[in-house]
């Protein structure tokens, strides 16, 4: 390893030369949330992020800590890269890098931040690259660099002459690093704005795709662990004995998150579990049910809550308005239900402890399997492996923790399978909420006060504590943004504490929030007697991009014309992670007073369109997710645990009921923003807001049931 | 104990499991094969779909008995004889995490060989049994539509 050199911004430095090709480390910066056009910063202790490896075969390696979830992050990151490049792409792969706590940056693989992270420093390194191998083709050739090009992963001489990236990579190495080495303008972009291949699509298709249930390790055992359905339950007692008669179990033992069954199969683990009929001692939360849930909100509701944003005077401005709203909106718990269910592979040594998780929150799990096994994090080897999904869920290390605690009592690697049922009532669930909402309109009809007040339980006050919450409450994303402009605006946040446990659900609280934004602004445009559309857009500045994409998505849906005959519009639309989408849905009841969701019309403003068929897959994953959630998604408790246990009472949205989608992308250039999240909170308002169209029933909890558009 | 046989992919194999194990975790944990997908246990969702003598099963909800001597085809198989499909799959880039699709391949198999020619609503109809929660389902339609296409141009 030798430092060839480092840029002024010291992002970017080769750490690998001579024979074994170029190899060439990025940083990327952390807190790109904050400040998603970073291009710069000192870095003046180089951390890096990735990695870009060329070997002496040609190949090129784009080594990450980012997780591939099915979102095709691994893909767009690389296309960055050999966009600068100049790659073949059909020589480009990506690795998957082991957990580490410095080496890769922030591993994390949540906030659709992979490809914004990266979109500056990433070309930049690719073209770095390139303008080293053309520097050291020209060196090779003895002609000046100013006479070669790069293409697809050849240097060529004007001449004729050429060489390739693998013959060239460990001269390359030793050239200096460019500082400011020239991006191609969009115009001449091969990949970006056009697409590549996914990386991964050939795997998926002929059944050699690997997920973290696919671990197969030599001498492997399966274990089922048995918890207790109550929150904050443990086991009292088991019947040890009938679970050791199943054959092919080979241990039971007690893990701080229940009882453990080890056998040589997953079936026979499955079976011991069923015959140890434990005994639970449910603790203090047995009877937490739905109904308690709602009277504690809804007591909740009735105090002020923490300020998160106050403009103007709203109470004055409410009690002077001609026209008063009021309204509650309820939201449940969700569940995240990715196709693979919870799993984790771990062998426990005596130097250390190997992990293979699908997770995606590497960093997070090494630490915490540290802790569990007690050994020094250096100790841990965890394996990334790809994820059957993850919407957030696996942000979360618990089935890491538990997997390891199994594996201290077994000699050789253990997989800890989870049942569906497990999967649905041990999950991290979207939380609950409640939202009080008041509006004001003046004389005139327009909104002169809004008042947003949202009681939930908070993710960070539960996992980080109180202070978490204190700093930044967390609830009320989506909410505290609200970007319509209005005098007098509050929005309030009552923490409800509760033993459900909650986390992170593709976009996180945007979703309750937006639902809850947008169909209660739709009643204030309803009360003032004007159309939806014009209520927004008169309600935004000249340039706004929530502007641009209501525009859009309204104009492509034929906003104002006719509507197919039983059926009617609705739009929404929301801003977050760094894009604005707008959407237009068009319903209709079926003959049984089924809801129909025809079509989605979608306007995506994310800045630059990287990869516009991998955005069209991310709008409809999200439109999938969302509609499951506005038709059916329903966690509901009972006895204090959770009476979802399959996908029949816990449905997601099939085939047959998947809307056209149309999806419209605004690419203006500016900051690059995220896609894997912001197409799924307008959903719900936008099919919320067309039923009451169709009906003049208001929906104001979901799922919306069909008796709620009735009567 | 003899051992019941499964013919996989074309290849006899002895399998130790007890009868009553469902086929699902035969396949899985004994010949390993990990393309046949768990997702629900109770045949929902669909991730676990195979061809049972050329018929779609739930391998899930079937024991290895019920299987016992019989032909079993997974997606392994299709691509090893260059089933449409598979291709169509990859033109359309239909995967995103990509765990439904082994499943949903066996069933749009199942849907082509018994109906070369399916209609749009057909297809629908037939994939509608098959849970994606990546919502891929548009790719899935057209990458069934595509194959169907090709094997009419034969």
């Amino acid at each position: 390893m030798s430092g060839a050199g480092l840029t002024r911004r010291s992002f970017l430095q080769v750490v690998g030369a001579g024979g074994a090709g170029l190899l060439m480390a990025i940083y990327l910066p952390h807190r790109l949330l904050a400040d998603p056009s970073d291009t710069g910063g000192e870095n003046t202790a180089f951390t890096p992020s990735v990695f870009l490896r060329i070997d002496p075969d040609g190949t090129v390696t784009v080594v990450t800590g980012r997780c591939e979830l099915g979102q095709g992050a691994h893909t767009a990151m690389a296309m960055l890269i050999a966009e600068e490049l100049e790659a073949d792409w059909s020589r480009v792969r990506v690795e998957q890098a082991p957990a580490h706590p410095t080496l890769y940056g922030s591993m994390t693989t949540g906030g659709s931040s992979s490809v914004r992270g990266g979109w500056n420093r990433l070309r930049q390194a690719g073209a770095a690259a390139r303008e080293m191998l053309i520097a050291a083709a020209a060196a090779t050739w003895g002609l000046p660099a100013s006479e070669c090009r790069a293409e697809q992963g050849w240097v060529i001489h004007t001449g004729g002459r050429r060489l390739g990236y693998g013959d060239l990579a460990a001269a390359a190495a030793k050239q200096p690093l460019p500082s400011d080495p020239p991006l191609k303008a969009a115009r001449d972009f091969r990949l970006i704005g056009h697409g590549a291949p996914r990386l991964d699509m050939e795997a998926k298709a002929n059944g050699s795709a690997k997920f973290g249930l696919d671990v197969r390790r030599p001498g492997q055992l399966t274990a089922a662990v048995a918890r207790c359905p109550v929150f904050g339950g443990k086991a009292k007692s088991w019947n040890e004995a009938a679970a050791r008669a199943v054959p092919g179990v080979r241990a039971v033992f007690s893990v701080p998150s229940g009882v453990a069954v080890v056998a040589d199969s997953t079936w026979a683990a499955l079976q011991g579990r069923e015959a140890l009929a434990v005994v639970w001692d449910e603790g203090a939360e047995a009877a937490l049910d739905g109904a308690e849930i709602a009277r504690r909100f809804a007591a909740l509701a009735e105090q002020e809550g923490k300020t998160a944003r106050d403009d103007g005077d709203f109470a004055t401005a409410f009690a002077g308005a001609a026209r008063r709203l009021e309204a509650v909106y309820e939201q449940p718990y969700l569940a995240h239900a990715a196709l693979e269910p919870g799993n984790c592979t771990a062998h426990v040594t005596r130097d250390g402890v190997e992990i293979w998780a699908p997770t995606q929150g590497p960093q997070w799990a090494q630490s915490a399997a540290a802790e569990a096994a007690g050994v020094p994090i250096e100790k841990v080897l965890l394996h990334t492996t790809w994820s059957g999904g993850a919407f957030g869920r696996r942000l979360m290390p618990d089935f890491v923790v538990e997997a390891v605690e199994v594996a201290k009592h077994v000699t050789g690697p253990v997989q800890v399978v989870w049942t569906r049922a497990d999967d649905l009532a041990h999950d991290f669930h979207r939380p609950a909420s409640h939202h009080r909402l008041a509006a004001g309109l003046d004389g005139d009809g327009r909104l002169i006060a809004w008042r947003h007040r949202i009681v939930s339980q908070s993710i960070g006050a539960q996992h980080f504590g109180q202070g978490a919450y204190d700093d930044e409450p967390d609830a009320v994303d989506g909410a505290k943004q609200w970007p319509y402009q209005v005098p007098n605006v509050r929005v309030e946040h009552v923490l409800a504490t509760l033993p459900v446990p909650i986390g992170w659900w593709r976009s996180v609280y945007n979703t309750q929030n937006a639902f809850v934004n947008e169909c209660f602004l739709d009643e204030c445009a309803a009360a003032a007697g004007v159309d939806p559309l014009a209520w927004r857009l008169g309600l935004l500045p000249a340039g706004d991009r929530l502007r641009g994409v209501l525009e859009r998505a309204a104009s492509a849906a034929g906003w104002g014309g006719p509507v197919p005959a039983g059926r009617a519009r609705g739009l929404a639309a929301h801003a977050c992670f760094g894009s604005f989408v707008a959407h237009v849905a068009e319903v209709s009841l079926s003959g049984s007073g089924g809801i129909v969701v025809h079509r989605l019309t979608c306007a995506v403003d994310c800045g630059v369109a990287v990869d516009p068929g991998g955005i069209r897959a991310q709008v409809d994953g999200s439109v999938a997710l969302a509609l499951s959630a506005v038709l059916f998604g329903e966690i509901t408790l009972e006895k204090g645990r959770v009476r979802q246990r399959n996908y029949d009472d816990y449905p997601v949205l099939t085939n047959d009921r998947m809307p056209e989608i149309d999806v419209h992308i605004i690419a203006n250039g500016d900051p690059v923003g995220g896609i894997g999240e912001p197409p799924l909170p307008p959903v719900a308002p936008a099919v919320a807001n067309a039923l009451f169209a169709l009906t003049g029933r208001r929906v104001r909890r979901l799922p919306i049931r069909p008796a709620d558009l009735r009567g | 104990m003899t051992g019941s046989q499964l013919i996989v992919n074309g290849a006899p194999r002895i399998c130790e499991a007890a009868p009553d194990t469902p086929l699902l975790w035969v396949l899985r944990d004994e010949l390993g094969v990990t393309s046949v997908k768990y997702g629900c246990g109770e045949g929902l969702c669909g991730a676990c779909t195979v061809h049972l003598d050329g018929e779609p099963v739930r391998s899930c909800t079937m024991t290895l008995a019920d299987a016992a001597g019989r032909s079993i085809t997974t997606v392994e198989g299709l691509a090893a004889t260059g089933h449409p499909l598979v291709a169509a799959w990859v033109a359309e880039q239909t995967s995103q995490c990509g765990y439904c699709q082994p499943g949903q391949i066996m069933t749009a198999a199942a849907l082509l060989a018994r109906n070369p020619h399916p209609s749009d609503e057909q297809i629908v109809t037939a994939m509608s049994d098959n849970l994606c929660r990546c919502g891929t389902y548009h790719r899935i339609r057209r990458a069934v539509r595509r194959a169907a296409d090709g094997q009419e141009q034969r």
